[in-house]
């Protein structure tokens, strides 16, 4: 069956910086939408649909279209943590197939970093729930809920910390060749900005057994924009289209005698992958949120890049690294682990994924044409969001 | 004596769960209908697998076993700060219920806690506040 080719990002832009006092979360978003609309060709009057994920200082999308002075015939102010860039992409996917709106715009602005945000440390806020009365005497933080994951799998399938630090070493070989990752990890003053090795990872200090610290993301300022439109308009823009050719969406939660080692991913893969009619093993680039290593390990098997349980013996020997010839190249920009981590990672997923399918990245598969694009929001382990997104190459 | 925080209330789901506390007694709800998988928790006003809103609560016998575990080394939360490498784990109950707590008691809880350990809940009193905090502790093998 052929593919719907009906929607495409046609602009990208990532904002440079990763450390940028003084600068408003809403500003960087409005400097990455126009940057984006150059890379495009389109201008600001030709935005059409909205979708916000409620960042920004102003609050939601209603005050996003009042600041840039838009009227979008659709608004979409989904918020699914990390993820929020893959399941807003798969909602214009389907707006712009249904006529709704032609040039949307995604985008990102934070200040995590400048602020002092606790992301992975500190507890959270908010009102009392039924879930948070159950888990905020504990202690657990953001990180130690991943960690739980980690061990769990470690002990289920013998997975090693050797396998994991994989994970990390291709993510920083990638990183290194981008100077933008270079320059945030230098301004977040990384101890060291270089090459590293798996022994390098397991020396790091464990900040939640057993994730070590070189297997944690960063956390940056930072942000961006994304232009998708149809296929009239795209054929008019500057840049060949990529085209999203499949998009799926799923949630997973504690559950009494659940599987942690299980992500969300593992509902959304086989739907996305099974609208854009490929199968894992023919995809190039694997863009998949490494909040930790254990979220790349634990989605790359829910893909179905491998069977369950066995991604140690799957990442072993370096098939990660852009330049191995295996593939999937991994997480290409560098990845959160060690390019941009804001918070919510998802929309570079997307902008990295496209910049392989122009031939733009600076770690350039040759040829690759297809491209997937997974987010993970919330918390792997507790209650989480997966959202998986197929790229095609024009 | 522990610091940890505490439940905050008003919140009407886990309301008997933490007064259950306060008497000792670790509680869960059971749906009544014919349902396929009746054991609920965390506590809800339905049975997540069939909508039910006839529930009923019960007290477990405080048995479990852990089902995976972290060790928490930097936490910049009030109340954890100063406490040191701290677990946080899941126990699966007998009852057949899974809850995040913290498995103490133990000289070192980086190398004494395992998966599959067999623990028993214990009610922790807390240097504020009026409820004590559910946490288990190893049960020693003969």
């Amino acid at each position: 069956m052929a593919q719907e080719r009906q929607a495409a990002i046609v602009g990208i832009h990532e904002y440079p910086l990763r450390v940028a006092p003084g600068v408003s979360a809403m500003n960087v978003k409005v400097d990455s939408i126009r940057a984006a609309l150059d890379d495009a060709g389109l201008k600001w009057s030709d935005i059409d649909a909205i979708y916000d994920a409620q960042d920004g200082e102003a609050g939601g999308g209603l005050q996003l279209a009042a600041y840039l002075g838009l009227r979008p015939t659709v608004l979409d102010t989904t918020q699914v943590g990390g993820s929020s860039y893959e399941f807003q992409a798969a909602h214009a996917m389907r707006d712009i197939a249904a006529g709704k709106c032609n040039v949307a715009v995604l985008s990102y602005g934070s200040t995590s970093a400048s602020n002092r945000v606790a992301i992975g440390t500190g507890g959270r806020g908010g009102p009392a729930t039924w879930a948070t009365n159950m888990e905020t005497p504990y202690g657990a933080t953001l990180i130690a809920n991943y960690a739980m994951v980690k061990q769990r799998h470690m002990f289920e399938y013998g997975s090693t910390d050797e396998q994991f630090a994989g994970i990390s070493v291709a993510t920083r070989h990638h990183a290194m060749r981008n100077p933008e990752a270079v320059k945030a990890m230098t301004d977040l003053q990384f101890v060291g900005v270089n090459e590293i090795t798996p022994q390098d990872v397991l020396d790091s200090r464990i900040v939640a057994d057993p994730l070590h610290l070189l297997e944690c993301c960063m956390i940056s300022d930072g942000g961006g924009a994304l232009i998708i439109a149809s296929a009239d308009v795209a054929r008019g823009c500057k840049k060949p289209p990529v085209w999203l050719i499949g998009a799926g969406e799923a949630t997973k939660y504690r559950e009494n005698g659940g599987d942690i080692t299980t992500s969300a991913g593992a509902q959304s893969g086989p739907i996305a992958f099974g609208e854009a009619g490929v199968s894992p093993d023919e995809i190039d680039i694997a863009m998949i949120y490494d909040s930790f290593t254990i979220t790349v390990a634990v989605c790359l098997e829910d893909l179905g890049f491998c069977p369950k349980g066995e991604v140690g013996a799957y990442v072993e020997g370096g098939r990660l690294a852009f330049d191995s010839g295996e593939g999937p190249a991994l997480n290409t920009d560098g990845g959160g682990l060690s390019s941009n981590h804001p918070g919510m990672r998802g929309i570079f997923l997307l902008l990295e994924g496209a910049r392989q399918l122009r031939g733009e990245s600076t770690s350039q598969v040759p040829d690759a044409s297809l491209a997937v694009a997974h987010g993970n929001g919330g918390l792997l382990g507790g209650t989480h969001t997966g959202g998986t997104v197929i790229l095609a190459k024009d | 004596m522990a610091k940890r925080p505490q439940p905050r209330f008003p919140e009407p789901h886990t309301e008997p769960f933490w007064e259950g506390a306060q008497q000792g007694e670790l509680r869960y709800q059971r749906c009544n209908e014919d349902c396929d998988d009746p054991v609920v928790f965390y506590p809800r006003h339905h049975c997540p697998a069939c909508g039910s809103d006839d529930l009923d609560w019960h007290v477990s016998a405080g048995e479990g076993t852990v089902y995976t575990f972290s060790v928490v080394r930097q936490n910049r939360m009030p109340g954890f700060i100063d406490l040191g490498a701290y677990s946080v784990a899941y126990v699966d109950l007998d009852e057949g219920f899974r809850m995040m707590s913290s498995v103490v008691g133990v000289d070192d809880p980086t190398t004494d806690i395992s998966i599959g350990q067999r623990v028993r809940v214990e009610f922790e009193e807390q240097e504020e506040g009026d409820y004590p905090i559910p946490v288990f502790r190893p049960i020693e093998e003969d």
